[in-house]
């Protein structure tokens, strides 16, 4: 066990846990921040994505000891209420189905739109390559990421 | 109008009986995640009054209305709600929708599966939310001393017109809960729909993308224990002894042991599909700490003997033979291609099959074959379950709570209604959690270590787990005559541990020889509904057969199935034909039309496919581009006939995720076996369909229908499998017979 300085969502606090615990479930039993999902643990699958220092990351696969101090950012420092850019676009386009994947979905979304404003259909299937969603809305997921864009934009 | 009976929903009245003539506030301590909706947050009332089990009005004239059923993400938790918001009468905006909890003392179908739960809640929230607006009516009549007759209500307002009074329903709301219920109220006609047949946003849209807790993994409450389990790795292998004392040492480890959660000679019903009932248990503190001191378990394993199980299912009580023995795929294809060449058990017969092949002018036989396939819901098996002397209290995904109270009950030693099941909302379900092994399985580990725990699989143990799709064969033969009419037509259709034949679906009752035969062969892996059961087989096999058929007829593959639907429809061979010939027909015209199918373009190879099942017919024409050497689905087009569509935009956001299902399992879609062990295990070794090979468009499109709605999660999944087969054909000049079509890591087919 160790004492662990965290920055997450703009809010600095400390656990203390094995360093070697993945920021996954550190985020999820010690912070109770629930919305990033575990779905296989081995980054294959994307529920669990956030961001790092601005970068969409696996947190399945992030020992919280290497996420010491710097900025980390989930589903729930995106927005109170839901009005980030890209939350309003996927409640416009009504994209979740179970919705289990989709705070993954959107932190990828982000953080591509963050570094591409205005991505081409294959720019976004490149980037969200690493999300699955069973229920299979990866239309609307392509749909919202492009409104998204373009509300960026104005 | 139509005339409904109150007696339809009548339980959902009990409460209001019981209590009539006395107060009519209730307590709803019980309905808990009560949340506003995503229009703004709503105020709350200071007072609810109940009308019945699915609606209570405040004094402010909010409505909450009960989602009976759980979800899973077919949007039944917004749909069903809006059947009860119409026939009420009110504004969507000031309605908050609330979860039921399992509940069968006040409602009546709490189960999501079979694309039932519309077609089955359609007429009882109808008659629910008109009975209380009538209920809303009658004593305002009496308030006002009006005859109830002259009062009209629109959008939450009770009006008498030649007094020009007016109130809200909230002002009315506590008269009307003293109110006799009506013996019997008027259902609305269906021009008179407001609310249905519009498209409104998921209740939950704003919870799902700001994260909050909704699953059941994400419950949490003080005191709470993580649990995990080691099941055995391999089918045909059960616990022999457990080396825990590494384990136990481990940090934040509270307890190791092992558990039975049936006994061997426990009746089940149909759905206690368990696949393994000992497990080894670790309880501790945080997820990751019980991981890792899983991984320190020393189990050794052993072959089971052959067992019986005794299941009252559906089709009466039968003896399920367990087969000892460690099964590899090899030896399941050797076996069932073996089985595919004997005669069957005849499911059905018209006329003289064997004469129609003997005077054949052409005769085509082909074989289909599909591996078994894990559900793979994006949040793996979970359950909270906390158990006293007392009552148990359960919070975990299930599509069925009705199917595992009984063995709760049983394995508990508590009554039924000292077992109050929460449902959760479901990160997937697809026939999956429509067993609820791991309901027992989380209550039987807290009541062994008398605290709430929240039990929780990794992916590795969902994914090899069991209640797989089954593996399936079927081999088809067709009989054209000179002038090439489909005189004889065969199906036999075999499987491991079941057939997947539907003898009397088309092209039953369109072939004057017709042959139906099915088999199958036991196994101890274990098989359960996997979204459109069997059907999400056979339409395949059976499409691209008739595709091929077509073809040897030299005719056109819509043109081909629309001439046997007029036979059908004019002249049916047999009498208990399941499908209704004209809107079979009717969605076939449809995607014709809309697909402008006569019309070809250079580069887009294109496939069709219809298919009836759950109640709904469906037709799909799919388009393929051929890039850089590899197949990419442009556009797919559906035609639907599932009656009336309660919520648009919703209804297609299902229907494409269907598409897209069925396409990723047609593709890549399949579990194997290596003595007894399933081979894959997670989504690095199991590939599911991602964004880049879903179709870049879908057009869906609904046939304007006044009919009582049916089915429509299951129903756009089966056909695609036999669309893209068809295309495929077209833009490789390959037949493709044996799913998954690709394999490996590439997109190119196999040759």
């Amino acid at each position: 066990m160790a004492v662990i300085n965290l920055n997450v969502n703009g809010k600095k606090q400390a656990v203390d846990v094995d360093p070697q615990t993945p920021m996954l479930w550190v985020l999820r039993e010690h912070l109770n921040l629930v919305g990033t999902k575990y779905g296989c643990g081995i980054a294959a699958c994307g529920a669990c994505t956030i961001h790092l220092e601005g970068m969409a990351v696996r947190s399945c696969q992030l020992p919280v000891s290497s996420a010491e101090n710097k900025a980390i950012t989930t589903i729930e420092g995106l927005s109170e209420n839901g009005d980030h850019p890209v939350q309003k676009a996927w409640l416009e386009h009504d994209v979740p189905q179970c919705g289990y994947c989709q705070s993954g979905q959107i932190m990828t979304a982000v953080a591509l739109l963050h570094d591409n404003p205005n991505p081409t259909d294959a720019e976004i299937e490149s980037a969200m390559h690493g999300n699955i969603c069973r229920c299979g809305t990866y239309l609307r997921i392509r749909a919202a990421v492009k409104t998204a864009a373009k509300s960026q934009s104005l | 109008m139509t005339l409904e009976k109150t007696t339809i929903n009548r339980r959902s009245f009990l409460k209001v009986s019981a209590l009539a003539g006395g107060g009519m506030m209730l307590s709803f301590s019980w309905l808990a995640g009560c949340k506003p909706t995503p229009d703004g947050v709503l105020a709350l009332p200071k007072a609810w009054f109940e009308l019945n089990s699915y609606i209570k009005i405040g004094e402010n004239g909010i409505v909450t209305l009960m989602a009976p059923n759980p979800e899973f993400g077919s949007n039944v938790k917004t749909s069903l709600p809006m059947i009860l918001a119409d026939e009420l009468d009110i504004d969507w905006k000031n309605v908050i929708v609330a979860q039921a909890d399992f509940f069968p003392e006040r409602f009546e179908r709490q189960f999501t599966g079979g694309s039932q739960s519309i077609r089955q809640g359609w007429k009882i929230l109808r008659t629910a939310g008109a009975t209380a607006r009538q209920m809303l009516i009658n004593a305002t009549a009496q308030a006002w001393s009006v005859p109830a007759e002259e009062i009209t209500t629109a959008d939450g307002i009770l009006h008498h017109e030649s007094s020009g009074k007016k109130a809200g329903y909230g002002e009315m709301a506590s008269r009307a809960a003293g109110v006799p219920i009506p013996e019997e109220v008027q259902l609305k006609k269906v021009s008179d729909f407001k609310i249905i047949g519009t498209s409104r946003k998921n209740v939950d849209g704003v919870n799902i993308v700001t994260g909050k807790p909704l699953f059941g993994m994400d419950y949490t409450q003080q005191g709470m224990l993580i649990a995990m389990i080691a099941h055995p790795p391999a089918f045909g292998l059960k616990v022999k002894s457990v080396e825990d004392a590494a384990a136990r040492s481990m940090p934040g480890i509270k307890d190791v042991f092992t558990i039975k959660t049936l006994s061997d000679d426990y009746e089940r019903n149909g759905f206690d599909t368990t696949t393994f009932t000992e497990l080894v248990v670790v309880v501790g503190s945080t997820t990751w700490e019980v991981m890792n001191a899983k991984k320190a378990l020393k189990i050794e394993w052993e072959e089971i003997s052959d067992s019986d199980i005794i299941v009252q299912g559906w089709g009466g009580k039968q003896t399920v033979k367990i087969p000892a023995g460690l099964e590899s795929t090899t030896g399941h294809k050797a076996k069932m291609a073996e089985m595919a060449k004997r005669p069957a058990n005849v499911l059905r017969k018209d006329g003289d099959p064997e004469g129609a092949f003997k005077k054949a002018a052409k005769i085509l036989e082909r074989t289909y074959s599909a591996p078994y396939l894990a559900h793979n819901t994006m949040e793996p098996v979970n359950c909270f379950a906390h158990v006293t002397a007392e009552k148990a209290e359960i919070f975990g995904p299930i599509q069925a709570p009705e199917f595992i109270v009984q063995s709760l009950s049983a394995r508990l030693g508590l009554p039924k209604e000292k077992i109050h099941i929460k449902l959760a909302r479901m990160g997937g379900g697809f026939g999956q959690r429509a067993y609820g092994h791991h309901m027992v399985e989380a209550a039987v580990i807290s009541q062994k270590i008398n605290a709430p725990v929240k039990m929780v699989y990794t992916r590795e143990d969902d994914m090899t787990y069991g209640i797989y799709r089954p593996t399936y064969v079927a081999t088809y033969k067709a009989a054209l005559d000179n002038d090439n009419n489909l005189i004889g037509f065969q199906v036999r259709g075999g499987g491991i541990p079941e057939h997947p034949v539907h003898a009397n679906r088309f092209p039953a009752g369109a072939v004057e020889n017709y042959l139906a035969e099915g088999w199958q062969l036991d196994s101890n892996i274990t098989i359960g509904a996997f979204r459109a059961p069997r059907s999400n087989f056979i339409a395949g096999a059976e499409q691209s057969f008739l595709d091929e058929v077509a073809e040897l007829a030299g005719k056109d593959p819509i043109e081909f199935r629309l001439e046997l639907l007029e036979r059908a429809r004019n002249n049916p061979v047999g009498s208990n034909n399941d499908y209704d010939a004209d809107r079979y027909a009717g969605v076939l015209k449809l995607v014709k039309e809309k697909s402008k199918w006569l019309e070809t373009q250079a580069d887009v190879y294109r496939g069709v496919s219809a298919y009836f099942c759950h109640n709904s017919y469906v037709a799909e024409v799919l388009d393929i581009v051929i890039k850089n050497n590899n197949p990419v689905v442009q556009k797919v087009y559906a035609a639907v006939d599932c009656g009336i569509v309660v919520n648009p935009d919703a209804a297609t956001n299902m229907g494409e995720g269907g598409i897209v299902d069925g396409i990723g399992n047609a593709l890549y879609g399949e579990m194997t076996f290596q003595n007894g062990v399933p081979e894959k295990n997670n989504f690095d070794k199991y590939r599911m369909i991602r964004h880049s090979e879903a179709p870049k468009s879908i057009e869906i499109h609904f046939v304007q229908s006044e009919t009582d709605p049916t089915g429509l999660g299951e129903p756009l999944f089966p056909p695609v499998f036999a669309a893209l087969a068809n295309a495929l054909y077209k833009a490789k000049n390959k037949r493709l017979y044996d799913q998954p079509f690709v394999s490996g890591v590439t997109i190119d087919l196999k040759t």
